[in-house]
């Protein structure tokens, strides 16, 4: 189910706070298999924008469109298709890596039965398999964010949503958290929309959108963004003139 | 099984998982019935005369008329509670994924409920059986007809809690919601004194406490432990159910309800 050639479509989303506009305007499309980095400082609107995309709430205008499913007119099918990462662990400490997993399968409609299997396959593929059986709590942090982008992807979603998922992690962890989802949209053919405020994660061949105050600023490959400068410099540039 | 079953077991079960890891709660949520039974009603019987009034046909001790009481306080207690853990939730994320999820978020929050009110009902059974040790007991069909009282009763407080988690942007100080709610609706009630009693302090009063739904769900598991139906408690517990159910369903809706005003 993963042809369509638009991964996720974001159209003219705006969104305020009472009087504090959050976004005003957004537009994006990624098509699918895309790996996208969604770049902006802090209280830029990443979180906001996550927020409408995960329907926590329903934008004041413009329109999300997963998969070519619109989120407002369709949100089972279109939520069905989407695993998402919270910037905040989405844990329960107390329960094993495999109860949180059947938990979260139960949510998306996946039997025990069937999840099992699925369970294994994708603690396998983010090198967690052993670690099934342990309490939560007893993990790392690292282990944790994989944990939790292991259990995004039980349902078969076509699009991956992660909100800053390498907060707090030592660079090491970070590298390989960046890789692996990397390897998977490149194997797997799924759009990924990875948000951070940390310039070093995103790739030369990546799609980059930086958003600051609301608004885009820069959408395209990063290589071409940052042409001969490094990134960091340029996101600096392009956030600074904001603000100024 | 379909989607709508598996989900609701799950969440059941997250609950009672996390609730046996939390021996502490039941430990309070027997203690806390307990302590009134033994000793506030001990000190308490010689100040208040009952009379016979439905559902008892004769005298009876202060402390059987208070069990039922004692029972709804339980249910009143792991609503709220439920309710603290449900912003707990928001606040540590796992609300996020309940309400991400593909089932429509009125089935998801129904099956919270229900989870909710099956761990109340384990622990009126678990009173009920301690209060037995104490001599208080009921008939094997009282035992058995509470059990529906307790599910609507249950699901009324639960609501309201989940009504409270709603609308009420912070609730990490029990404190509030002890003055704010559970006092008032406990004590507003008849679950310690019948209303007539009420009434010789004041009509005001005992007009407050005869319109409290927790007076209804208290006479409705009173009138259940006697083996009787009060279908008027029945239908007001119903009623408050309903209202509180589709004011937290919008509250949590995600274009109408408070859940919009927060950032988190």
């Amino acid at each position: 189910m993963r042809q369509e050639s638009s991964g996720l479509s974001v159209s003219g989303l705006k969104h305020s706070y009472g009087r504090v506009q959050a976004l005003s305007g957004v537009d994006f499309d990624l098509e699918a298999g895309a790996f996208c980095a969604l770049l902006g400082p802090n209280g830029a609107g990443k979180s906001t924008l996550f927020s409408l995309l995960t329907r926590l709430f329903v934008p004041d205008a413009g329109s999300v469109r997963i998969g070519g499913i619109d989120l407002a007119a369709n949100p089972g099918n279109a939520l069905a298709k989407m695993g998402v990462v919270f910037q905040q662990p989405t844990l329960d400490l107390d329960l094993s890596v495999q109860q949180n997993m059947l938990y979260y399968a139960a949510l998306h409609g996946v039997g025990k039965r069937e999840a099992k299997p699925r369970i294994g396959a994708v603690l396998e593929r983010l090198g967690m398999a052993k670690r099934a059986g342990e309490k939560v709590r007893s993990l790392n942090g690292g282990h944790r964010r994989r944990m939790e982008i292991a259990r995004a992807l039980l349902h078969e979603p076509s699009l991956l949503l992660l909100d800053e998922p390498t907060v707090g992690l030592d660079i090491e962890t970070r590298r390989t958290i960046t890789d692996h989802v990397h390897q998977l949209a490149a194997e797997e053919r799924l759009t990924v929309l990875w948000a951070t405020h940390l310039a070093d994660e995103v790739n030369d061949d990546d799609r980059l959108v930086v958003i600051n105050d609301g608004t885009i600023v820069a959408d395209g490959l990063c290589k071409d963004i940052r042409g001969n400068q490094t990134l960091l410099q340029v996101f600096a540039e392009l956030t600074a003139a904001k603000v100024a | 099984m379909n989607r709508a079953l598996i989900s609701l077991v799950a969440i059941v079960q997250r609950e009672a998982l996390r609730f046996v890891g939390q021996r502490g709660r039941f430990l309070a949520a027997l203690v806390r019935p307990m302590v009134w039974l033994v000793v506030f009603a001990a000190g308490f019987r010689a100040a208040l005369g009952l009379s016979i009034e439905p559902p008892y046909q004769t005298y009876i001790t202060y402390e059987v008329y208070i069990v039922p009481g004692l029972c709804g306080m339980v249910q009143l207690f792991n609503g709220m509670q439920s309710s603290l853990s449900l912003v707990y939730d928001r606040e540590m994320g796992s609300m996020r994924l309940l309400l991400t999820s593909p089932l429509p978020r009125w089935w998801l929050l129904f099956c919270k409920l229900l989870a909710g009110t099956a761990i109340s009902i384990a622990q009126v059974y678990a009173f009920l059986f301690l209060a037995g040790l104490f001599g208080i007991s009921f008939s094997w069909s009282g035992y058995v007809a509470v059990l529906p009282a307790l599910v609507i009763s249950g699901l009324m407080l639960g609501s309201l809690g989940l009504l409270l988690s709603s609308t009420i942007r912070q609730l990490e100080n029990f404190a509030g919601v002890m003055n704010f709610v559970i006092f008032p609706m406990f004590f507003l009630s008849t679950a310690l004194y019948p209303l007539w009693k009420m009434a010789e302090a004041s009509t005001l009063l005992r007009d407050i406490c005869a319109y409290n739904p927790f007076t209804h769900a208290v006479e409705l598991i009173r009138f259940a432990l006697h083996g009787e139906f009060n279908a008027w408690a029945l239908l007001w517990v119903v009623l408050s159910f309903a209202i509180f159910l589709a004011a937290s369903v919008r509250g949590y809706d995600p274009a109408r309800g408070m859940i919009r005003r927060r950032a988190g």
